[in-house]
């Protein structure tokens, strides 16, 4: 375990914090947040393969000759407005499904759905 | 809500130094780290922190809702329109060289209408986004 | 000018459509241009299919940039077809989506409704006409993010649930492809498909790759729903509005069955993917138990949305069987299953809307002798019913011929059982239709109940028989699908 990849250490931690957090909370909102954790693990990722040692940030200044790749880092920019437009859609459901269940648990609204759809079928 | 002088204020002397920064972003964006669409999240950042110390109601007199997507929509045209443009002008689909003789040149010009464009559909994404969550009826807080 | 740009075309049209929508005032105008852009994409698609088809493979050059700097569109015979079934599909389920719709819509959201549509659209056809990896992500993402709002717009509140499950696992596996492109990145320095074909060759064996190929398919699994990663599949297409499900079930899926095959054999090699890797005895096992998992589980449904739901996933469990033979028949058989899987789901879960429109219920005691009030709208559902059980004389018994060849030359007679078997399920679930439309007497509280309007029919009817004219001549298709294959193989 070197300090060089130190960088990819953290993604990966960074990447099963979110997935653990994404299988086990009940709470749809800590859903949301816990994916776009693990969607941040992604960005750091990819600004770690393009880090070129002892270079500077990829802005063109004369005296300097090194630059990083700046290809990840355009590439990432696309990436965090993919990942605010999913967190966009995914928070306005979560806004819905409060107004139309009243809770944002998830097993009570697995329950709130068994329980209206037992009586459906026992109904007919 | 209880009002907060100190806040008002600040929020009124600084309203137009967010949203200059943000065309300064936007207008950089070739030089220095920004661009279309940090441009416009602090183009919406300054409207939305008036929002906050005033009513929506008060920012919805100044910017109502249907100008708003009228911007979103505009916006994509725009990006849209250039690259449709430079196909009728001969070259490829954002083929920015065909604008003028010299290709840099051609280059410079596009890139800035491109990034105004994407400036307008995200500072109206943002505007709308905040305006669908905050016309919902029901407690506020 | 228009044809030197058509592939640009087909993917800008209606995306800057889906801009006009929004700020639309008129009350069919949203409609009405979402019809006309879906159609003018077909239109593109066509002539760029008839110019593939007599051997050429178009290059577009974004901007000007030649591939390896730029990005490029990049369409070939393989592209083609999927465009086809793509933009065929929209321009038949957007025409019968509009009495549906009218009806489960609200009034003000209508515009919002065919934007979202058209920006799927858009994206589903992007990725099918790029070459470059990361653009493939972009557009796969802009495709099922709009997928997420439409299905949430169904009128149940269930809706809802389904579409935040499908964006939580939709946007887990889209991060996954993201990762892969990463590790396929740092190892080729490329993004450009064909580029990376050519410079993966000397590090083809390296963990990165191997990560990188197991993070490619565990995303697209998601994206596909293959056997055990399906369950988001079944509520969303179950809840979601009649026009999205016909929409959603023909397309989604096969786009990303179309990246898979690109991916494993344009990116990878089909020799890496499958006999190095243990990929293909994977997708094996996976397709075989998913097809009969998932077909016993159509058998047991009530709700008949939920059955073709159920026969969706064991359909695409054979496209996976198809691709993991890696063989030449099995990889056919995949293609053609692909295709007309999508033209057969989307006409019987437009047969299924229709009828829940007139009868207003989607379970089985409500199909109850409609066989004879609905005479046409049960003839479509029957037909593609037939082709999905592989009676001969429909497409899919062409594919199902092909997967039985491949399954005999790699010798797998297991798998030649699980196709016979899974035939005989699938005719269970849908004679369970048959004979509860037509051997059973509608209840008398129903109240007149009438055939589904011409609008709604004639996409329908269309769409399966396209299943038995490819079935009873299928000389031109299998001919086009065995030059893909050469392609993929020898390439």
């Amino acid at each position: 375990m070197t300090l060089d990849a130190l960088n990819y250490w953290v993604s990966f931690i960074l990447m099963m914090i979110g997935f653990f957090g994404i299988v086990s909370s009940g709470n749809l909102l800590k859903k949301l947040i816990c994916l776009t954790i693990f969607q941040v693990s992604a960005l750091l990722f990819y600004i770690s393969v393009g880090y070129v040692k002892g270079a500077a940030a990829p802005i063109i200044k004369d005296v300097i000759i090194d630059y990083v790749n700046p290809l990840p880092h355009v590439l990432m920019l696309t990436a965090i407005v993919v990942g605010v437009a999913s967190m966009a859609v995914g928070l306005a459901i979560t806004v819905r499904i409060k107004e139309e269940y009243g809770t944002i648990e998830e097993d009570e609204i697995a329950e709130l759905d068994f329980k209206k759809h037992k009586r459906e079928s026992k109904k007919k | 809500m209880q009002e907060i002088v100190v806040l008002r204020v600040v929020v009124r002397l600084l309203l137009p130094f967010i949203l200059m920064y943000a065309l300064y972003i936007l207008f950089h964006g070739e030089v220095s780290p920004g661009g279309g669409f940090q441009a416009g999240v602090i183009f919406a950042a300054g409207f939305i922190a008036y929002s906050l110390v005033n009513d929506l109601a008060s920012l919805q007199k100044i910017l109502p809702h249907f100008v708003v997507r009228i911007i979103n929509a505009l916006g994509v045209l725009i990006y849209a329109g250039v690259g449709v443009t430079t196909m009728f002008m001969g070259g490829r689909f954002l083929g920015f060289s065909a604008f003028r003789v010299l290709p840099a040149d051609g280059q410079k010009l596009g890139i800035m209408l491109v990034e105004v464009g994407i400036g307008m559909v995200v500072f109206s994404v943002i505007m709308l986004v905040f305006y669908s969550f905050g016309e919902r009826s029901g407690d506020d807080s | 000018m228009i044809f030197a740009n058509l592939p640009v075309l087909l993917v800008i049209i209606p995306l800057i459509a889906a801009a006009i929508c929004t700020v639309l005032p008129w009350k069919h105008s949203p409609w009405a241009l979402a019809t006309f852009a879906t159609f003018a994409s077909f239109l593109c698609i066509c002539k760029i299919v008839v110019q593939i088809y007599a051997g050429s493979t178009i290059i577009y050059p974004m901007g000007g940039w030649l591939a390896p700097y730029g990005i490029e569109y990049r369409i070939d015979k393989l592209s083609a077809i999927f465009l086809l079934l793509i933009s065929g599909v929209a321009s038949f389920a957007i025409v019968y989506g509009m009495p549906a719709t009218q009806k489960e819509v609200a009034e003000n959201k209508q515009k919002f409704f065919y934007a979202i549509y058209l920006l799927c659209f858009s994206g589903l056809l992007g990725v099918l006409a790029t070459n470059d990896i990361f653009n493939i992500y972009v557009f796969l993402e802009i495709s099922s993010i709009a997928t997420y709002a439409l299905v949430a717009m169904g009128k149940d509140r269930r809706a809802l649930v389904a579409s935040f499950e499908y964006l939580i696992l939709g946007t887990i596996g889209a991060t996954f492809f993201l990762i892969a492109i990463g590790l396929v990145y740092s190892m080729t320095g490329s993004l450009n498909i064909s580029d990376i074909a050519i410079k993966i060759r000397p590090v083809v064996n390296t963990i990165p790759i191997k990560m990188a190929c197991a993070f490619f398919t565990v995303g697209l699994a998601l994206k596909i729903g293959i056997f055990p990663l399906h369950l988001w599949l079944t509520n969303s297409y179950t809840n979601a509005p009649t026009f999205v499900s016909s929409f959603l079930s023909g397309t989604t899926t096969k786009v990303g069955v179309y990246i898979l095959i690109r991916i494993t054999y344009g990116v990878f090699g089909h020799d890496f993917s499958y006999i190095d890797l243990p990929l293909g005895q994977i997708l094996i096992l996976l397709g075989s138990v998913g097809i009969l998992v998932a077909s016993t589980a159509a058998i047991l449904q009530n709700n008949v949305k939920r059955m073709l739901a159920y026969s969706s996933v064991a359909q695409i469990g054979y496209i996976i069987l198809g691709i993991g033979m890696a063989n030449v028949p099995g990889a056919s058989g995949a293609i053609i299953q692909a295709i007309f899987h999508g033209v057969s789901k989307a006409a019987m879960f437009m047969a299924a809307g229709a009828i829940m429109l007139s009868v207003k219920g989607v379970r089985l005691e409500h199909f109850e002798g409609i066989g004879r009030r609905m005479p046409l709208t049960i003839t479509a559902f029957i037909i593609s019913g037939l082709s999905l059980v592989g009676i001969p004389g429909t497409a899919g018994f062409i594919a199902k011929w092909y997967l039985l060849q491949a399954a005999i030359a790699s010798g797998m007679w297991t798998v030649f059982a699980v196709i016979i078997i899974s035939s005989l399920l699938t005719l269970t679930y849908v004679w369970k239709i048959i004979e509860v439309a037509f051997f059973e007497h509608m209840d008398a509280g129903r109240g007149s109940v009438n055939e589904a309007p011409l609008i709604m029919l004639i996409p329908m009817l269309g769409l399966s028989f396209i299943t038995i004219i490819f079935g009873v001549w299928p000389v031109y298709m299998t001919g086009y699908v065995s030059q893909i294959v050469t392609a993929l193989f020898g390439g």
